[in-house]
């Protein structure tokens, strides 16, 4: 029901006005005493009027309290309470509205991803907006909030923190912004209880760095057992993978990933592992090949198989070699001449490729295209020519086969080649890929992925790459902490311990934190359907005795021993899930304004 | 309206359209901007000192700033109104003259528009109020000079410099440690400053960050970071006495500005055009070798060939590095940058004693750095921290801490913080006050209570009462002649503030006071808003 032309617009139940349209909008003025004593009402009771930002309303009322002259605004009319500062689509909230707003948006997010913690945790389905609506299925927290379009600014504080967890360890992109969120939660209800967000924040502070000096008492740090170590890491991946999609395999995937990162001999850098998909099969087909695999075509007539392979890694032209000189272009005044300068360029090529020849090499790799003519030369000396290999896989063959990328090749002698010891064609599926084995780089490896969609395939990425992350920070951090809730336990027993102590309000905050760090447990065991208010119970009692290793087993649905059980995490990763969340929860607890700007105004391009 | 009359009464029109524009004159001008004055000195409030709140700003894009530099709030807050404009120009101004105090110098301003309100509403002229401020201002400028004390360090004692720098620190969001960034601004400073000309270059201090890592990472390099890598990924990724060579013009072949074509209508032409391109490249390269250089920094792109031949030579360079960085690292190397090949020489490398690639996290990140300099004046501070608007803040507050090392290298006054010296420059103002004969003895009077705003804001975001805490301490410096009592908002349980080692820039707080004056003088002086309208 819409009363009074444009202006006002009311719910058929509620005596509430839904919206009020703007003068601008609706191109019409508000007259009448009824609308000015709605707008009143409007304004004083704080209901926010769509499109129409308060100091308008204010003027409003003064406009037609002129005009009407038959009603005085009430003398605690904010008349001039709000000027116009800001921009007209500018909004602005303060005090307790703010920091409900920013508490709204991160609790939301938290609820978002909560399902997917811990090893029963759900997917997501992700549909793109772009073309194609591309659908991604995952329950990889950081990819999930990725791809969410954000409003709430506390919000983008979460998936930022989530964001940079994926970047530095690779894994417990789920648990940060859970445990943040399970921060803000607690930190609401004292905020309600009308304790200072600043009180609070030293509190938060204070448990904190408790809970980290509670984690490192624990550590169990195997470095100088590399039988003990190796199985840390074992543990560590199946731990990790068994919360993806990969759990059915994990065991296979967790020695894949062990396997590549051990190789890797203690340096970071995961580039030299290369992960190709190739969808069919099933995920258990997957393997891990010494070596390199190019996922290329060998040029036709040419040999498919090379033994001790000496190849030149190039980046040049082998279309028309171009002139570069600026400005420098053809002109010919007759046929002749064409076919002449022609001649030429073919003659300039044969030169190139009889350099290129003469380095010895019986393999030849180019980033760009080589075209018919010089592939043909390729075939006639019997060398393999690969053309168009993307920059990345250049990079990586330069790097394992220990060549030099060359885009110039007049000097044979200097040229850094690679050596591989075989170069073969191999099947994979039904896509023939080339397969360089025995490079002089032992480090290398590539994990072949298979699997029977493009969906699993991704996922399965995914997770293997968190599995090579934590695996290859543990390599250079070896302190190893137990998994399933258990140092979320060993954390809340500490900080408990502490808040007992503390005197002041801050006590109420360190109890708050305490009681965030068991929601990650309670978290896991109703993600697994288990009965949670139950396991966590039990799982305090067990860790109030000393030494105790009880943590959920989500298989049998009970406390189990996690040592036994051989559930291992990364103390870095749980390190840096904690100081992070703390970070980003007091970051949000220390708001207590949003200003928004008038969003930027597209052009209209139609 | 702005309606005149010839004398047969017909109008005639003053302002162009004058029936599409407000206008507010007189008594309400002055209200109408007084009040929008305040309105932005509010905003700011709750962001003043040690337990002042943040803000979250959202920009038009939806990139969020979280802060509490006030500067920063207002520079972001896209505001409409003029007279809010002259707020945010002011605290722009103490930022790029002091750069700390931004939000102080804005509420004492709020503090001084409402005060004048009072006086309006009693009839005074706002030229007379604006009179009395500026008496009342000369006279808390002389007071603090009067209350200041020298201050004493050395190149070698830095930790009351690293004091200093922490009374800034405390109010911001890193204050977890504080004492760590603290000390890494001072240092920085010190490196860059000149003890005898009492004068310190801040462009010589670049402020880096990167996402990842913790807060305590962040460390202070004697020397240039780049994010950038070498251009080709085989070069050597570690340089020991590095001779740079720093160009700006691309390995390319030279594009002359005036249009020109080149015809090549016969294969002679042709392949003396192939050979004299390749000619380029390596004499390009040749003559950066000649000169005995081992790395190479260009502002622009290579050509494939230039590159591999770099490479092949044994010359590793970097591409795409940014004017700024460039002249820094020209700076720093004590080299010259070059424009053309031809003007290459020996003398004009810089030098450097260690460059080398270091790469971060999972991903493939990785940043340059040029370490022990010929001139190591040129240092960066290159900040780690858990994301990406924790950096952003943490840069804004080095900045703070590096502007007060600066202010004390420049002079070496303070007065104490935690709102002490505001006290008692109202008791000071407040005492000249009766000596005033006319109607300015009023606005004096306001300023002082204008004065008093700055600890009552600090005692009510620290969580105290306000009026009590203000009072007890105001007497308790009349009593013991004592300058040096203020707000105690960290509960440490003193109020001393020489005790608590709280301490600020006499400067600063000096032109806190000069430009929160002039702004309300300026705004005081306007009777008359004409603005087009909004219906």
């Amino acid at each position: 029901m819409v009363i009074e032309g444009p202006i006002l617009e009311f719910h058929q139940k509620s005596p509430k006005p839904l919206r009020v349209y703007s003068a601008q909008q609706s191109k019409a003025k508000p007259q009448g005493q009824k609308t000015l004593a709605l707008l009143l009402f409007c304004v004083l009771s704080g209901i926010r009027i769509s499109n129409f930002p308060k100091h308008r309303a204010y003027d409003q009322v003064f406009f037609l309290c002129t005009k009407t002259q038959s009603y005085s605004p009430p003398s605690y009319f904010p008349w001039r309470c709000v000027e116009k500062i800001l921009k007209d689509d500018a909004s602005e909230e303060k005090g307790e509205r703010a920091r409900m707003a920013s508490f709204v948006g991160a609790i939301a997010i938290t609820d978002l991803v909560k399902t997917t913690l811990g090893p029963k945790g759900m997917d997501k389905i992700l549909q793109s907006t772009g073309r194609g609506h591309e659908v991604t299925v995952t329950n990889d927290g950081a990819t999930i909030l990725k791809s969410l379009h954000i409003d709430n600014p506390a919000a983008k504080v979460l998936i930022d923190i989530s964001k940079v967890q994926d970047d530095e360890v690779g894994d417990g992109t789920t648990s940060v912004v859970v445990l943040a969120g399970e921060l803000l939660r607690e930190a609401e209800k004292l905020v309600a209880a009308k304790i200072h967000p600043m009180t609070i924040i030293s509190g938060y502070r204070m448990a904190a760095e408790c809970a980290r000096n509670a984690l490192l008492q624990r550590v169990v740090d195997n470095k100088e057992n590399a039988e003990k170590f190796k199985s840390d890491l074992m543990k560590i991946a199946m731990t990790t993978l068994s919360s993806k999609i990969l759990s059915q395999d994990k065991e296979h995937f967790a020695q894949l990933a062990v396997d590549a990162v051990m190789r890797l001999k203690g340096s970071t850098n995961l580039e030299a592992i290369q992960i190709i998909k190739k969808p069919g099969g099933s995920l258990k087909d997957s393997f891990l090949d010494e070596g390199f695999i190019l996922d290329k075509k060998i040029g036709l007539g040419q040999p498919k198989r090379i033994e001790n392979a000496k190849i030149l890694v190039a980046n040049t032209a082998m279309d028309t070699d171009k002139v570069k000189i600026y400005g420098a272009r053809v002109r010919v005044d007759s046929m002749s001449k064409v076919a002449e300068i022609e001649g030429a360029e073919k003659e300039k090529m044969r030169e190139k490729v009889k350099k290129i020849l003469g380095h010895g090499i019986n393999c030849f790799v180019n980033r760009q295209l080589i075209y018919n003519f010089p592939e043909e030369l390729f075939a006639d000396a019997g060398i393999l020519a690969i053309e168009h290999a993307d920059f990345d896989g250049i990079e990586r063959l330069a790097l394992v086969t220990g060549g030099e990328i060359a885009s110039t090749f007049d000097n044979p002698e200097s040229v850094k080649l690679g050596h591989c010891k075989l170069i073969e064609e191999i099947m994979i599926g039904e896509d023939k890929l080339i397969h360089f084995s025995g490079v002089e780089m032992g480090q290398a490896c590539t994990i072949v992925l298979r699997g029977a969609s493009h969906h699993v395939l991704d996922e399965a990425e995914r997770s293997l790459h968190d599995a090579l992350c934590v695996l290859s920070q543990t390599v250079n951090d070896t302190r190893v902490l137990l998994g399933g809730g258990w140092p979320e336990m060993v954390m809340a027993k500490e900080v408990d311990k502490l808040a007992r102590k503390t005197p002041g309000k801050k006590s109420h905050a360190i109890e708050a934190f305490s009681r965030a760090l068991l929601a990650i447990p309670t978290i896991i065991a109703d993600n697994a359907g288990l009965d949670s208010a139950d396991l966590v119970a039990k799982l305090r009692a067990e860790h109030h005795k000393e030494g105790c290793n009880a943590g959920i087993d989500v298989i049998s649905g009970s406390v189990g021993d996690m040592a036994e059980l051989g559930i291992s995490e990364a103390f870095k990763v749980k390190q840096a899930v904690l100081l992070s969340a703390t970070e980003a929860a007091e970051m949000i607890l220390r708001v207590d304004e949003i200003i928004t700007c008038a969003p930027r105004k597209r052009e209209d391009r139609m | 309206m702005a309606l005149a009359f010839d004398e047969y009464g017909r109008p005639f029109i003053i302002l162009k359209e004058q029936d599409q524009k407000t206008r507010l004159r007189g008594i309400d001008a002055q209200k109408a901007n007084i009040s929008a004055g305040k309105a932005v000195a509010r905003i700011l409030r709750t962001s003043l000192g040690p337990k002042g709140m943040d803000k979250i700003l959202q920009s038009p894009d939806g990139d969020v700033t979280i802060t509490n530099d006030g500067a920063t709030i207002l520079e972001q807050m896209d505001v409409d109104n003029q007279i809010a404009k002259l707020m945010v120009e002011l605290s722009r101004s103490q930022d790029y003259e002091i750069g700390d105090g931004t939000t102080g110098v804005v509420v004492m301003a709020g503090a001084l528009l409402e005060q004048a309100e009072r006086l309006l509403e009693r009839g005074i002229h706002p030229i007379r109020i604006a009179e009395g401020y500026e008496m009342a201002s000369r006279i808390a400028v002389e007071h603090l000079e009067h209350i200041s004390q020298k201050f004493d360090f050395g190149a070698s004692n830095i930790e009351p410099l690293v004091q200093t720098c922490m009374t800034t620190l405390s109010s911001k969001i890193v204050n977890r440690c504080k004492h760590h960034l603290a000390e890494i601004s001072v240092k920085a400073v010190l490196s860059v400053a000149d003890l005898e000309r009492k004068d310190v270059n801040l462009d010589m201090i670049k402020v880096e960050g990167k996402v990842g890592g913790k807060l305590e990472d962040t460390e202070l390099i004697y020397g240039i970071t780049v994010d950038k890598d070498m251009s080709h990924p085989q070069m050597p990724k570690q340089i020991e006495d590095a001779k740079i060579a720093i160009l700006t013009c691309p390995f390319e072949p030279p594009k002359p500005k005036t249009k020109h074509k080149v015809d090549i209508d016969t294969v002679e032409k042709f392949q003396t055009l192939r050979l004299q391109e390749q000619k380029y490249f390596d004499d390009m390269v040749q003559k950066c070798k000649d000169v005995g250089a081992t790395l190479v920094i260009c502002q622009w792109g290579f050509d494939d060939e230039a590159n591999h031949l770099l490479m092949h030579r044994n010359l590793p360079a970097v591409r795409w590095v940014g004017g700024v960085e460039l002249e820094l690292i020209a700076i720093a190397t004590g080299g010259r940058i070059v424009p053309r090949f031809q003007e290459l020489t020996p003398e004009k490398l810089g030098r450097a004693g260690l460059v080398r690639e270091k790469s971060f996290g999972t991903t493939k990140d990785k940043m340059l750095y040029i370490e022990h300099c010929a001139n190591s004046r040129a240092v960066t501070i290159f900040i780690r921290g858990g994301n990406k608007m924790m950096i952003e803040e943490t840069k804004r507050s080095i900045h703070d801490a590096l502007c007060v090392a600066r202010n004390l290298i420049r002079n070496n006054s303070i007065v104490y913080g935690g709102g002490s010296a505001e006290i008692s420059c109202s008791i000071a103002v407040e005492a000249a006050a009766d000596k005033y004969p006319v109607v300015e003895q009023y606005a004096v009077r306001a300023f002082a209570d204008a004065l008093d705003s700055v600890p009552m804001a600090l005692a009510e975001n620290s969580g105290l009462q306000p009026i009590e805490t203000l009072s007890a301490v105001k007497s308790q410096q009349i009593k013991e002649n004592n300058p040096h009592y203020g707000i105690d908002c960290n509960d440490v349980g003193t109020n001393d503030m020489r005790e608590q080692d709280v301490f600020e820039t006499l400067i600063g707080k000096q032109q806190q006071i000069l430009l929160a004056t002039q702004v309300v003088k300026m705004i005081l002086k306007i009777d008359d808003v004409i603005s087009p309208s909004d219906y």
